[in-house]
């Protein structure tokens, strides 16, 4: 047999988004994250005898908001069931979720891939179903400490086709649900504390061949760079596998991202046959076409939309609006930022320079900035009515970013207002011609060539003078004026 | 006093003939001295109970009270009791403490209802005989050397022997109405979805429904009064308004349509019992009820869907009996599996590990479609039945059971002749109707009930019957000699 010489990769992801509830998907509990262990689980939670799951509406809304934003079918009828099998962080023995009649089905998102060329995704389901507990296996001294207090958490189960051929694909595809779950307010998105985490399905087959190879499936996903890793690791060792003439098993492997590897978890044998069967505690969710028609009303612009609007109705380039749509916190920021003064350029150009750096330097979430997106509008503001220049703006910037108040506050109490009156810098200019003879002997007799030089020089020296005040236009001109005249 | 009725209760209470605390007294003492013989309680709250005698007497005399406050009832074991022990039968849950109170519990409790204790059961409700119990079978009062019946024996035993003077049950294919019949008590089943199932451990959640075991059907809608009703808790309980169950107690049943289904009078029936139901029809004749024949032809089949989704669902609902957070855990488990399976093994009986196979196998890959399914189908095949039936008439009426309270022991090593007595019963379940049995006779001194289903919401009109049957014939007055 031929070796083959080009391989295909093929990989299907399973995402799951904690949504954004204040109360479990089945019981009154607190959804906050972080708290001791087993203080947020309810008798519901910890699936005492005698008690009884209530769904969530505003579970069933997010679901529903979802799949019309993906364009997916919402059945009139939604069916929970039980998923059985034991673990100690399952307190049922059973998770509730769906298995026939899903919440969502047949979905599709589009994702930029190499050369800015676009592919469609399809989204075969995404259901709900409530999270199970941590268990803890390391620091109880070889026994396993079980933590309740993320049983029942609302997840979204997000299914896709095998549509992705490469880990950059794969990641796309990631950031686009990633985006869209937080522009919709359904999930933080928060992939370190597990809002948004993954497994990836990942086979690979000759490019010639129709069908698909065996898959394995690779668990423990919570970063993008770490799928995408884990990714481009699996398709290695499964190419390696084959063409060393051995063959991938369909298994569910655990990737390591210390040692930057995948290993085996279980393998088919030993998966379990879940028993799937509706759950007879909750009645089939009913959905109407009045509630589809009040959550499609609450969708806001989506990434897509607003990324086409900056780019045709406020000039921005593509650059700016793939960056500015990226999550909706910082299109929220840069929309407040731009009331203030109508300028999209120079808000995107603040936004994503000092800003951002300022942001990344201290890891501070954009929601949480010092300068607030009013504060930064106004200063802007203060550029474009020649209250301050560019430059001086830094340094209100770095004032504000150091609380020391707003920028109006900041230029009063650092004397920073740009000099622009004439006199004044007429005043100024007289003092640096009287003090530098030499240079302006030099202006006169140079080539015009080499003028520019000098200029350069006299406004820089102005401006030391000014303490950087004098309007760098209006003292170009004057001085310009002073020498030749 | 003892004999006495809710009502007669209250009116002696009202009338201050007797206080709540001498009341709880005579019954803990009949309890304290018939329990041994009996075993219909688990688990007796004498102190709390006389506590809240106390409370309710000053309750009463302050004029803060309620029809029912400083009565007795007895709580089946499988509702969820903060602070007393809530065993279900069973040795997994010998040492459980409910954290809080099952919704029947809670309404009981503000109605000023006072807990006797907790009464045996079949472990987990599974069985008709409360042979299966982890605390030893219960006796039947009308002859000890027979069962009860169940899974609600110890509460059918208890009022039968009036060591309460009423208590709760709990009806997955019968388990409130054999143990009635078996008992000579009366006994309703809800429509499924009437009474909350918050806090009652779980059998089978499609079919788990509590209800009222009373002496008479009067006392079943003064308990109705206070237990029905929608449960934010409980996704399954309806939200349709209750009816004011005693308000048509008196109506009369003239012009009464009542079917007979040939298949619940057919060779599977007891002669003498066949003789029994057919001498209590005539009594409803003659109150001006007429009978006609219906039929209700998949009645066979109820018995295998049944023993295929009540073991489903029972196989889901076990399973969070795994020794991890309750319950019994196995001493020293070597891993997991060691943990999960000793803990099981020890914990549950085996009948329950037998509900569990069961269960666990029809869900099974491969064999989902061909049981799960199936008897899905059959069950709303049965459902359409009884619309059907519905149609032309009021109330149906049979036998509660093929025959009288059998021999303990008789029946607990063949569990499909045991499955075959909840014949008349299980279907009920199946389609979700309300049902009640009322005692209509005696074979050899051992009681006979009377089954009468109603359409769905009917719990009303089915109390109406039996109460105006009741008026005119005397066999829930009937106690056993030796518990005179």
């Amino acid at each position: 047999m031929n070796k083959p010489t080009e391989w295909e990769t093929v990989i299907g992801l399973e995402i799951h988004a904690q949504l954004a509830t204040k109360s479990k998907i089945f019981s009154g509990a607190s959804t906050i994250y972080g708290a001791k262990p087993n203080t947020q689980a309810c008798a519901v939670d910890l699936g005492l005898p005698g008690v009884l799951p209530v769904i969530n509406e505003q579970a069933i809304l997010m679901a529903i908001k979802f799949g019309l934003a993906i364009g997916a079918e919402i059945p009139e009828r939604s069916v929970f069931a039980r998923k059985n099998y034991f673990y100690p962080d399952l307190p049922k023995g059973y998770q509730i979720s769906q298995f026939e009649l899903p919440i969502v089905s047949n979905g599709l998102i589009e994702i930029v891939i190499e050369n800015k060329k676009k592919k469609i995704i399809k989204i075969t389901r995404a259901h709900l179903e409530e999270d199970a507990g941590k268990s803890n296996h390391d620091q109880f001294n070889g026994c396993t400490g079980i933590d309740l207090n993320r049983a029942g958490n609302p997840l979204l189960e997000i299914v896709s086709e095998p549509d992705m051929n490469n880990a950059k694909e794969a990641i796309s595809y990631l950031k686009k649900i990633h985006s869209l779950v937080r522009y919709l307010e359904i999930c933080d998105g928060n992939m370190q504390e597990g809002s948004f985490r993954c497994d990836a399905n990942v086979s690979v087959k000759p490019t010639q061949q129709k069908e698909l190879g065996t898959r394995t499936e690779i668990k423990n996903l919570n970063s993008f760079k770490f799928i995408e890793a884990a990714i481009n690791h699996e398709v290695e060792r499964q190419i390696n596998l084959i063409e060393s003439g051995k063959i991938v098993t369909q298994e569910t492997r655990l990737y390591d991202a210390n040692k930057n590897e995948t290993r085996s978890m279980r393998s088919k044998e030993e998966a379990n046959d879940y028993r799937y069967f509706p759950d007879p505690d909750l009645l089939p969710v009913l959905i109407t076409e009045e509630i589809k028609k009040i959550v499609r009303e609450l969708i806001p612009e989506l990434p897509d939309a607003k990324r086409m609007r900056y780019q045709n109705e406020l000039g921005l380039s593509e650059y700016d609006s793939d960056n500015l749509t990226a999550n909706p916190d910082i299109a929220n920021y840069f929309e407040t930022t731009m009331v203030a003064n109508g300028d999209a350029k120079m808000c995107a150009n603040w936004i994503m320079g000092d800003l951002s750096a300022s942001l990344n330097k201290e890891n501070i979430n954009i929601k949480n900035s010092p300068v607030t997106a009013k504060m930064l509008g106004d200063m802007i503001n203060l550029i474009k009515d020649k209250t301050i220049s560019g430059k001086i703006a830094k340094i209100v910037f770095e004032a504000m970013w150091n609380k020391e108040g707003e920028a109006i506050s900041i230029i009063e109490n650092k004397d920073l207002k740009q000099v622009t009156d004439l006199s004044e810098i007429e005043n100024l200019i007289d003092v640096i011609i009287a003090e530098n003879t030499i240079q302006v002997k030099q202006y006169k007799n140079c080539p015009a060539d080499k003028k520019q030089k000098f200029i350069s020089f006299f406004i820089g020296q102005i401006m030391k003078k000014s303490k950087g005040k004098a309007n760098p236009i209006q003292a170009n001109e004057l001085l310009k004026e002073k020498l030749n005249g | 006093m003892y004999k006495s009725t809710l009502v007669q209760l209250s009116t002696a209470l009202e009338s201050k003939k007797i206080s709540s605390e001498e009341l709880i007294r005579l019954y803990i003492e009949r309890c304290n001295k018939h329990n041994n013989s009996l075993n219909c309680f688990i688990t007796i709250t004498e102190e709390e109970a006389l506590k809240k005698a106390r409370q309710a007497d000053k309750k009463r005399a302050s004029g803060d009270y309620n029809l029912l406050t400083g009565i007795p009832i007895a709580q089946k074991d499988i509702f969820c009791t903060s602070g007393t022990k809530t065993t279900c039968g069973s040795k997994m849950l010998d040492n459980f403490i409910a954290p809080y109170d099952a919704t029947l519990i809670k309404k009981m409790n503000n109605a000023g209802l006072i807990m006797l204790g907790k009464t045996n059961m079949d472990e987990f409700a599974m069985g008709s005989s409360n042979e299966t119990s982890f605390y030893g079978p219960v006796k039947n009062p009308w002859d000890e050397s027979r069962v009860p019946g169940g899974s609600s024996g110890g509460s059918a035993s208890a009022v039968a022997a009036r060591l309460s003077p009423a208590a709760t049950g709990t009806d997955t294919g019968g388990s409130i109405r054999q143990p009635s019949s078996f008992c000579g008590i009366t006994g309703l089943k809800p429509t499924y979805g009437r009474v909350s199932r918050y806090g009652m451990v779980a059998f089978a959640s499609s079919l788990d429904q509590g209800g009222p075991m009373t002496q008479t059907a009067e006392d079943a809608a003064l308990i109705m009064n206070i237990i029905a009703g929608f449960d934010e808790h409980d996704s399954t309980s309806t939200e349709k308004p209750t009816d004011n169950y005693t308000e048509k107690l008196n109506n009369s049943i003239k012009g009464l349509k009542i079917g007979l289904p040939k298949q619940y009078f057919d060779e599977n029936l007891d002669n003498n019992v066949a003789e029994v139901i057919e001498n209590g029809l005539k009594e409803l004749e003659k109150l001006g009820a007429k009978c006609v024949d219906v039929e209700l032809p998949h009645t066979e089949l109820s018995i295998p869907a049944y023993y295929v989704v009540a073991p489903a669902e029972c196989s889901s609902n076990l399973s969070r009996y795994d020794g991890v957070r309750f319950g019994h855990r196995c001493k020293e488990p070597k891993d997991l599996s060691d943990l999960y399976c000793r803990s099981r093994q020890e914990g549950f009986g085996k009948e329950v590990k037998r509900r569990i196979m069961t269960g666990t196998y029809v869900l099974s890959a491969g064999y989902y479609d061909a049981y799960y399914i199936k008897a899905q189908k059959i069950r709303q095949i049965i459902s359409n039945d009884f619309k059907n039936v519905f149609k032309n008439v009021d109330i149906i009426a049979g036998p509660t059971t093929t025959g009288v309270a059998f021999k303990l022991n008789e029946k607990l090593n063949d569990p499909i002749s045991m499955y075959l007595s909840d014949l008349y019963t299980v279907s009920v379940n199946l389609a979700g109707l309300p049902a009640i049995s009322v005692p209509s006779g005696f074979i050899n001194k051992l009681p006979v009930g009377m089954q009468l289903i109603g359409n769905y919401f009917q719990e009303s009109l089915l109390m109406n019957v039996a109460h105006q049957y009741q008026k005119v014939t005397d066999w829930h007055q009937k106690i056993p000699q030796a518990y005179e």
